[in-house]
């Protein structure tokens, strides 16, 4: 079962989100931009590497995706000012899973057990 | 000026709480495995300043550790200002490194998210970005209050380091760099050493925000600042280095003198922004950094009057020690 979940999320939100399965999603505190496609990974970007003309330190020919996150996400009105929540730390074992599915059950909302919230 | 406690006791939280203009200097890792060529730097650099970063790889180029430089640097009675990049290390080794240098008498952390490796010397490394600057920090503040590990679990002796972060108010998106400010401030960063500043237009309306967020009364800023050597040299920075933002009008003055002046150019293109963002509230400092050029740190602090006001102030605050407090002051 769970793996039919994995499979339709790859699918759909991949096409849309371009997502990289980190199992812990957090697009709607990101401006529906998927933080993972950042090459560092930032969960609380941007870094302070991009380039004047808005484009990635890492992959000049990519514009950093943390511009486009706060960008859109001044458009979100219900979620708007989530972006400014510091995010916990990512738990990589979850990577490859279903976010949905880990949402679900409690599992993607965990932080580590010293995390201060 | 932030009131609340004292965080981890070092000289340079001292120095920014007594209020005083606040001077750090980077110290650039050597390629060798010999420790005087760390203490020939550091003893360039410690009668004009009140603490030395130690770089952590900076621009993913190899060097020596910055825990090494540190544990140097703490032997012989120095301050150093330890960088932790994400890059190089994660969560395990970072939450070790820190009770190891605490351990060692570093009282003083930066902690950074780190450049890509394709800016270093070998882009054929893996990177880590384990854990981000604001997740970095707000765990070595959980090791340092709370007394645990990110894991909870229990530490015997927690460090006391006090926790800085860098910001780059010259790269866009210009209006989330004060934000974003706010959620390392939120994470736990005590103080901030800005990336090179190339345009006080820019920081002033960088720091006019964050006034107005009130962030200028719960930490310290220190703006970071270094000399350009040439017009070439200003030109291949901005295009080599992560973050640093030069503006044409910059690299015109430059241009606009012969080859032969231009390093003294530079030189006082960087005292004037000293001068003038002193002047800017908020600032509680400067962060002096020149690639391996330590002598020309030491003028420049000297040059641009920092020296004399840094004795006036401390007779203001006279139990402030400078940093290296073996050395001699001229
Ligand atoms: S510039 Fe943007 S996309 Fe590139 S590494 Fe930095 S935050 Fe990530």
């Amino acid at each position: 079962m769970e793996r039919l979940f994995v499979r339709v999320e790859r699918l759909s939100k991949g096409l849309i989100f371009d997502c990289r399965m980190c199992g812990q999603c957090i697009l709607h505190s990101t401006g529906m931009t998927c933080p993972m496609t950042c090459p560092k990974n930032l969960r609380n970007g941007p870094c302070g590497g991009v380039r004047p003309d808005g484009h990635c330190e890492v992959v000049p020919a990519m514009p950093c995706v943390w511009m486009q996150a706060w960008e859109r996400s001044k458009q979100m009105s219900m979620y708007g000012k989530a972006i400014l929540q510091v995010q916990p730390p990512l738990n990589r074992s979850l990577q490859g899973t279903s976010a949905w599915v880990n949402d679900l059950n409690g599992v993607a909302q965990k932080t580590p057990a010293g995390w201060e919230q | 000026m932030p009131v609340s406690p004292m965080r981890g006791g070092s000289r340079l939280e001292r120095v920014l709480r007594s209020g005083r203009f606040a001077v750090t200097a980077e110290l650039n890792p050597p390629d060798s495995a010999d420790p005087q060529s760390v203490y020939d730097r550091a003893l360039v650099l410690s009668s004009v300043c009140d603490a030395i970063n130690a770089t952590d790889a900076s621009g993913a180029n190899v060097h020596m550790s910055s825990m090494g430089v540190c544990a140097l640097l703490t032997r012989a009675g120095y301050e150093p200002v330890m960088q932790m990049s994400c890059r190089d290390r994660n969560r395990i080794a970072m939450q070790g490194d820190l009770l190891g240098a605490a351990a060692m008498g570093v009282k003083n952390v930066l902690c950074l998210t780190g450049d890509g490796v394709q800016a270093g010397d070998q882009p054929e490394a893996r990177p880590v970005f384990d854990l981000d600057s604001i997740t970095l920090l707000r765990t070595l503040r959980t090791l340092r209050d709370k007394g645990r590990f990110l894991s909870g679990r229990k530490l015997e002796e927690p460090p006391k380091v006090f926790l800085g972060a860098a910001e780059n108010p010259f790269a866009p998106p210009y209006d989330v760099r004060p934000k974003r400010l706010g959620k390392k401030v939120e994470a736990g960063a005590d103080f901030i050493q800005t990336q090179y500043c190339f345009d006080v237009t820019r920081l002033k309306q960088f720091m006019a925000a964050a006034c107005d967020m009130g962030l200028d009364q719960q930490v310290f800023v220190l703006v970071g600042v270094g000399p350009l050597r040439s017009a070439k040299a200003a030109e291949w920075m901005r295009d080599k280095v992560p973050g640093v933002v030069i503006p044409d009008v910059v690299v015109d003055r430059l241009k606009g003198v012969p080859k032969e002046q231009q390093a003294k150019e530079g030189k006082s293109i960087c005292i004037e922004i000293i001068q003038q963002v002193q002047e800017i509230p908020g600032v509680r400092g400067v962060h002096v950094m020149a690639y391996r050029q330590e002598e020309l740190v030491a003028e420049i602090i000297e040059e641009a009057g920092l020296l004399a006001r840094r004795q006036r102030e401390s007779m203001a605050a006279p139990d402030v020690p400078r940093v290296g407090s073996a050395s001699p002051r001229p």
